[in-house]
């Protein structure tokens, strides 16, 4: 049994497992953080981003000012944002068999796998991970294709130039794979290959190995996997929560008595708590309206968002805000917001109650109605018109290089009045804000990760107990930042293996039975003798059948009697047959008839004297059980 | 005229005849099996009656004169006819009359005793197994062990045993009052003899004591950790209550046994050990004494677990005589797990400053690390030591301020996780602490009790930043950020002010640059728990330091004043409550949003309708409560708005408050008419209660201040009140009317004589409201009118009759008795319909 890791990404994995007969490839996150080396696309004409002198090196050789543009101190790209795709050379990704989808963060490099490397087997992923997946993919296609460049730069990427870059576009890791994005054709047509599945159903793979889905608790149809045979028992773990927010809690139980337990996707942000950062996000959204300012949220259009408008919900009439207009522009706003609302039995408990009142689930729906929370697919069109400042809006891309929130950016960046509240975890601040130096307006960031912290997981393993643990390696030391906090790792016994990108680990299980079937006749005819108290043997003759990955031991075939020959040759009138081996094939002698017949590899023949009569009866004959086979 | 407004009835000490009356029918109830008692409330009281009835007259009298009662008491002994509760009834009552030798006697004479506490009585009945029934024996032993006839009939009983063995009972109830029961069976044998004088060694004293003790003995040498702990509480509770001679005799006998406990490992019941060594200690008879008492702490102390040692040195750093080294010692203890936590964290090696030897320094850090709940037990526990000793005179001298300030910011920063130890236990620590909130609530207390002491200038910045960094942080939960505002509160309000033209020291108008932004996200937190404790430590800070130069330009250059003023409108009536007391702060130091100025007095105005909006319309109590306490100092102070014309405001706000619903905000109400009252007759405002005080008419009180006293509104609003259906309203008005009364004496007699058709018609508006009629209003009477309708009621009488609790009425014996034949009565009637 092997793992292949595609991914060096903790939070965004890609995984090939290869167990007994398959090859099961476990989530294919993107790692979309290449992007921040790239300048932002701005939605519209931005002449302080088109007017970034371009960069030369230190002995002032500027070949390379039209791909790379400098912006206080920093360096950027100057072409359209490209993403690091998992390793595609590791193992031949024509022979996964199945993709497993944990959760719709996790599948936004599927285009790349599916499409462009012979990739011919089935995606599985729950509806609510499919639905949304598609709405992230379509949002991300979206904004970088209406915002089309001319300009494709590629000379950096050459080794001995790169190395003359400053950081960090030096220390940039296989920058000649990095890809651009895909189009919505390849979306489609990857999606096509998902078939979807429910929480707890069990899916026979090939006869080998059965693999289920369980609710993970992260997001609306969230999973983990369970992946076992008979014998053995793998456990994949990929964001999960245990706080009480909107999906359907975190299914435990099911992961005890595993083998092998896969861990990824815990928390990016290990020492805030979700619900200090909840708190921090609505006050300083307070205190900046309040003060006539405005507040942009960079956020992904699913999600985080959906608990952030309920907490609003309750919070905007107790700080007085019910006046300030909040704003959610994305391409698949609409969508996002009414699929949120369909999922019911995804979601937790409370929320699916609700639906029997009935009562939408979120909240948000009233906020809509009453005009509070409006929605717009881009700033242009309606929104416009509607737009009133001081204002709060969600709006993405929260890396801060795509999309609508690049406009708000350069709108607002100029304010101190503004304030810009980082709540997505998956990008650093600092560098989202690089491109965008001098900024006047203020940066809040309250990071809001609700993935599993190590105390959580801790208490986890304990319960779930698993044999070996096998996770990242980031999760197996603490945090460069923080060196002493030796609570911020996995500690667990034995200490977990940890892999980083392109690795392939052994994993620390044999295989030791195979589990087989017995016919019901040949049991029938066991006679177990009792050697010990509760122990008893049979001896055992048997055909060993085996047949799509299910063994059964079938009752042996009887001797050949010479009746069982009469009848045979009864039926047919033939007796004292003999059978020949040659060089080429075979040769059927009947005797009495004085007939023989020659079977070769290409060719039958009949050699039979004037008797044509038995020439086409056994020609017959032989076509008959030709077509046995 | 005198309104007689509650029937006057107190509680009677005696048997009167009409509860005589009852008693046979309620011992009938009592004794008949089918007719259960409702509640056992209804015996309690009953019992306690029945004890202030024997405290006051002979038990023998009222047995005899009530032979129910002993019918009652001899039908219990027929086990099948009673339930559990009247059985504890019964053994209970029964102690209490044979509290008295006389009675003990009569009673023992028809065997009663015996049947109810002997070994052939109760302890064989099924009733047994129930708990309250073993706690009605105690009780009730406990009750006749008075005298020395009881002591013999204890022995002869063979009820010592039976205690003994209920030591264990599983009832924790139970248990205890076995213990004590011993405890006062001991004493009693001991007391009065000889023995009590002169002390005479164990083999001299009475045999039922030397029973007990013997039997204590046992326990201390048995293996059995509870038995040991019930010798050690046994012990412990002689020594806290019995300071006679012979208790030095019983520990010089025993203290050998205790100490041979300390052998042992590990040592059983530690906790009852260190309570036992405290009772000891703290008993006046070891004061002049050593005993080896301290011998025996010093050993315990260095063989108890830091977490049980605690308390002990604790305890004996409170004693006022103890010898030196011990209280070291002790002191040693104490600050052990400070002193582990600031070498575990210090980068440097060498001494912390809190300890230099390392004497049991392994076993604590091993406590330390052992789990995150014993960590955070033993820190907890250590840093609440130290915060009750702080301000205790017997506090060791020299107090390590300095260190143990390092210690309890290392602490918050380890339990925030900005600390970075270098050594592994500190990285364990770290690991262990980081995000434990009771910890963090323990050491941000402690902090802020340290704040009284005198701190090096060198750590006080170290102060304000972990301070900051607490109240800035958005994992600092609302129970830590209110711990974290008031040790803030203590460290800036303790700074030192230099003269000068600052107002504070270096460190504090750069913190308050700091403190202001932290303030107002707190003010718009989304948990309203944080609201109002950043309004309550916003407010305080305003009070001590609203004329502080630095602080009202840090304060006025912040958005803090709008957000409060914002906050009267908060959906959460507390915090609308706290920006309440806020603004009234805010504004009575010039501070408001829009500084108010001449130029501006519409603010304060704005302010003043804002609260009147508040008080008139706010659906919870908690901010009309706030408003009417913010007005009523208002008028105290003579705050400009109020001043312009005090009549009006007072007028105003009365009439609003009149109408209230609740009885805080109309007492409050009557508390601002006072401080008008005492206003308007030269009083001091600050000293309204000067009701009682002998002192003579204030001579020459004119017509104009009398009319201005008996303004229609006040007086309506305060007979109204009088009649209010809650009590310590009708208490304050009737205050506030006496008030009134004695200060405007000069003026009596002037309408004393003849009819005045004006006071009858007061006087029938009165009855009427009395009556409960309050539609009415009084009109506008003469003054005189008033102030003979006034004197013509009795509100001394009245006073004292409010004074009285509230259920009086009830609580005599005659209703208690009433209610439980009507309780049945009423069974019966239920019966009677099932038929």
């Amino acid at each position: 049994m092997k793992l292949y890791c595609l991914s060096g990404h903790p939070t965004l994995p890609c995984n090939v497992l290869k167990f007994k007969s398959t090859t099961i490839m476990l989530d294919c996150g993107l790692d979309m953080t290449s992007t921040l080396n790239f300048l932002p696309l701005p939605l519209v004409q931005s002449p302080r981003l088109s007017n970034l002198p371009g960069w030369s090196l230190k002995d002032g050789n500027a070949f390379l000012d039209k791909e790379l543009k400098e912006c206080s101190g920093h360096v950027f790209v100057d072409s359209v944002p490209e993403f690091c795709l998992p390793e595609t050379e590791l193992i031949d990704l024509s022979t996964v068999d199945v993709i497993l989808i944990s959760n719709y963060h996790c599948m936004m490099a599927l285009p790349y796998i599916t499409e462009h490397t012979g990739f011919t087997g089935t995606v599985y992923a729950t509806e609510p991970t499919v639905q949304i997946g598609r709405l992230l993919m379509e949002e991300l296609v979206n904004f970088i294709e209406r915002v089309p460049k001319a300009q494709s730069a590629s000379l950096w990427k050459n080794k001995d130039i790169q190395r003359l870059l400053p950081s960090p576009l030096k220390d940039a890791v296989e920058v000649s794979t990095w890809r651009r994005c895909y189009t919505m054709q390849e979306v489609n047509s990857a999606l096509s290959k998902i078939q979807l599945v429910g929480y707890s159903q069990k899916i026979e793979l090939f006869g080998a190995v059965q693999v289920t889905p369980l609710s993970s608790g992260y997001a609306l149809g969230s999973s983990n996997w369970i992946i076992q045979s008979h014998y053995e028992k793998v456990s994949y773990v990929s964001g999960s929560s245990l706080l009480t927010t909107h999906p359907q809690p975190m299914d435990q139980a099911s992961l005890k008595n595993s083998d092998v337990l896969v861990l990824t996707g815990l928390t990016q942000i290990p020492t805030a708590n979700p619900d200090g950062m909840v708190g921090e996000f609505c006050s300083n959204l307070a205190l900046t309206v309040r003060n006539g300012g405005n507040v942009l949220v960079p956020c992904y259009p699913s999600g985080v968002i959906y608990d952030l408008l309920e907490c609003l919900y309750q919070y905007i009439d107790s700080a007085g805000l019910s006046n300030i207009p909040f704003y959610f522009i994305s391409p698949v706003a609409n969508s996002s917001l009414e699929f949120s609302q369909i999922f019911a039995e995804w979601l937790c408990h409370n929320k699916q109650s609700k639906m029997y009142l009935p009562e939408p689930p979120f909240p948000h729906a009233e906020l809509i109605q009453t005009n509070k929370l409006k929605h717009y697919p881009s700033i242009h069109g309606d929104f416009s018109n509607d737009f009133k400042q001081p204002c709060v809006v969600f709006t993405g891309h929260p890396s801060l290089r795509f999309g609508d929130v690049v406009h708000f950016m350069e709108l607002w960046g100029k304010s101190s009045l503004n304030t810009v509240i980082f709540t997505e975890p998956d990008f650093s601040y600092l560098e989202a804000l690089a491109p965008y130096q001098p900024l006047a307006m203020k940066c809040i960031y309250c990071p809001i990760d609700t993935r599993l912290n190590f105390i959580q997981v801790s208490k986890l393993l304990k319960e779930v107990q698993p044999l070996h643990v096998v996770c990242p390696e980031q999760y197996t030391q603490p945090p460069p930042a923080q060196s002493h906090r030796m609570d911020l790792m996995i500690d667990c016994q034995p200490p977990a293996m940890s892999y980083r990108r392109a690795d392939v680990l052994a994993l620390p299980f044999k295989r030791r039975y195979e589990k087989i079937e017995i016919m019901p006749e040949l049991a029938d005819s066991l006679v177990p003798m009792e050697i010990k108290p509760g122990i008893s043997l049979a001896t055992v003759s048997a055909v060993l059948h085996t047949k799509d990955n299910k063994h059964v031991l079938q009752p042996p075939p009887r001797p050949t009697q010479p009746t069982s020959g009469k009848k045979r040759k009864q039926r047919h009138g033939f007796s004292d047959i003999k059978v020949e081996d040659t060089a080429k094939g075979h040769i059927v002698l009947l005797q009495e008839a004085e007939t023989l017949i020659q079977i070769e590899e290409d060719s039958t023949h009949i050699i039979c004297d004037n008797d044509e009569m038995l020439r086409v009866r056994l020609r017959d004959l032989v076509l008959k059980f030709l077509q046995k086979f | 005229m005198r309104f007689l407004m509650f029937p006057l009835q107190g509680p009677l000490r005696i048997m009167d005849p009409e509860c005589s009356h009852l008693l046979p029918a309620l011992c009938a109830v009592l004794a008949d099996p089918r007719q259960p008692v409702a509640d056992d409330t209804c015996l309690e009281k009953l019992l306690d009656w029945f004890k202030t009835v024997t405290e006051a007259e002979s038990s023998l009298l009222l047995l005899q004169e009530n032979p129910c009662l002993v019918e009652l008491l001899s039908h219990v002994l027929r086990p099948q006819d009673v339930s559990p509760r009247v059985l504890s009834f019964a053994l209970r009552l029964a102690g209490t009359f044979a509290a008295q030798e006389d009675c003990f006697q009569y009673l023992q004479q028809g065997e009663l005793l015996l049947g109810l506490f002997g070994e052939t009585g109760t302890l064989g009945w099924a009733a047994w197994n129930v708990p309250s029934v073993r706690s009605g024996w105690i009780q009730g032993l406990s009750a006749l062990a008075r005298h020395p006839s009881a002591l013999h009939f204890l022995a002869d009983s063979g009820a010592v045993d039976t205690v003994f063995s209920l030591q264990g009972d599983p009832s924790l109830f139970v248990a205890s009052a076995a213990s004590q029961l011993l405890v006062h069976i001991l004493a009693l044998s001991m007391r009065g003899e000889a023995v009590e004088r002169c002390s005479p060694q164990g083999s001299a004293w009475p045999a039922c004591a030397q029973k007990i003790v013997s039997h204590v003995e046992e326990s201390l040498r048995s293996t059995d950790t509870p038995q040991v702990t019930q010798a050690l509480n046994v012990l412990t509770t002689t020594f806290g209550r019995c300071h006679s001679p012979w208790t030095e005799v019983l520990w010089d006998q025993l203290s050998p046994l205790v100490a041979c406990l300390l052998e042992r490992d590990p040592v059983p019941a530690g906790h009852s050990l260190v309570d036992l060594l405290l009772s000891v200690a703290r008993s006046p008879v070891f004061s002049s004494t050593d005993c080896g008492l301290w011998e025996t702490v010093a050993q315990t102390l260095s063989r108890l677990s830091p977490t049980q040692a605690g308390p002990l040195a604790l305890g004996t750093l409170k004693l006022q005589h103890c010898p030196q080294a011990l209280r070291t010692q002790a002191f040693g203890v104490l600050l052990q797990p400070l002193a582990c936590v600031l070498k575990a964290a210090t980068q440097t090696p060498g001494s912390s400053g809190l300890l230099d030897g390392t004497v049991g320094g392994s076993l604590t850090v091993d406590a330390l690390l052992s789990s995150k709940s014993a960590c955070g037990g033993l820190l907890c526990q250590t840093l609440a030591h130290l915060e009750e000793l702080q301000p205790l005179p017997q506090r060791p001298s020299p107090w390590p301020q300095a260190p143990l300030l390092e210690a309890v910011v290392t602490i918050l920063r380890l339990c925030n996780g900005s600390a970075a130890p270098s050594s592994s236990v500190g990285g364990r620590l770290c690991g262990t602490l980081a995000g434990c909130l009771r910890v963090q609530r323990a050491a941000l207390d402690f902090l802020g009790t340290l704040s009284q002491g005198t701190s090096p200038q060198e750590l006080v910045p170290q102060v304000f930043a972990v301070l900051l960094e607490y109240l800035e942080s958005p994992d600092s939960s609302p129970t830590v950020l209110k711990k974290a505002f008031q040790a803030t509160l203590g460290w800036l309000l303790s700074s030192p002010k230099t003269p000068g033209c600052s107002d504070f020291g270096p460190h504090i108008p750069l913190f308050l640059g700091e403190l202001f932004p932290v303030l107002q996200k707190r003010l718009c937190s989304p948990c309203w728990e944080v609201r109002d404790s950043a309004l309550e430590f916003f407010t305080n800070l305003s009070r001590h330091w609203g004329g502080q130069a630095d602080f009202r330009k840090a304060l006025l250059s912040s958005e803090a004043p709008t957000l409060t003023q914002q906050l009267l409108r908060d959906p959460e009536s507390y915090v609308r409550a706290s920006a309440v007391s806020a603004m009234a702060q805010l504004s009575s130091q010039g501070l408001q949003a829009t500084l108010a100025s001449p130029e501006h007095p519409e603010t304060e105005q704005g302010l003043l309708k804002e609260f009147l909006h508040i008080l008139s319309a706010d659906s919870e109590g908690f901010p009309r409560r706030a408003v009417v306490q913010v007005f009523t100092q208002w008028l105290r102070d003579g705050y400009a708005e109020v001043a312009r014309d005090t009549e009006q405001f007072v007028a105003t706000v009365l009439q609003v408050v009149s109408q209230d619903l609740d009885w805080e905000v109309r007492v409050q109400g009557l508390e601002l008419a006072q401080v008008f009252l005492a206003q308007k007759l030269g009083q001091p405002a600050h000293c309204p209660y000067a009701v009682g005080l002998p002192e003579g008419p204030s001579p020459g009180l004119r017509p104009e201040v009398l009319r201005n006293l008996c303004q229609p509104w006040l007086l309506e609003f305060a007979f109204r009140a009088l009649f209010d259906c809650d009590r310590p309203v009708a208490q304050k008005a009737c205050d506030l009317l006496l008030f009134l009364r004695d200060k405007t004496a000069p003026c009596a007699g002037m309408q004393e004589t003849g009819d005045n058709p004006c006071l009858d018609s007061v006087e029938a508006i009165l009855q009427r409201w009395q009556a409960g009629e309050q539609g009415q209003s009084l009109g506008d009477p003469e003054p005189e009118a008033m102030l003979a309708v006034l004197r013509s009621i009795d509100l001394e009488g009245l006073q004292g009759r409010l004074a009285e609790s509230s259920d009086h009425v009830e609580k005599s014996p005659q209703s208690l008795l009433q209610d439980m034949l009507a309780t049945v009565g009423v069974l019966e009637e239920n019966e009677a319909d099932c038929y």
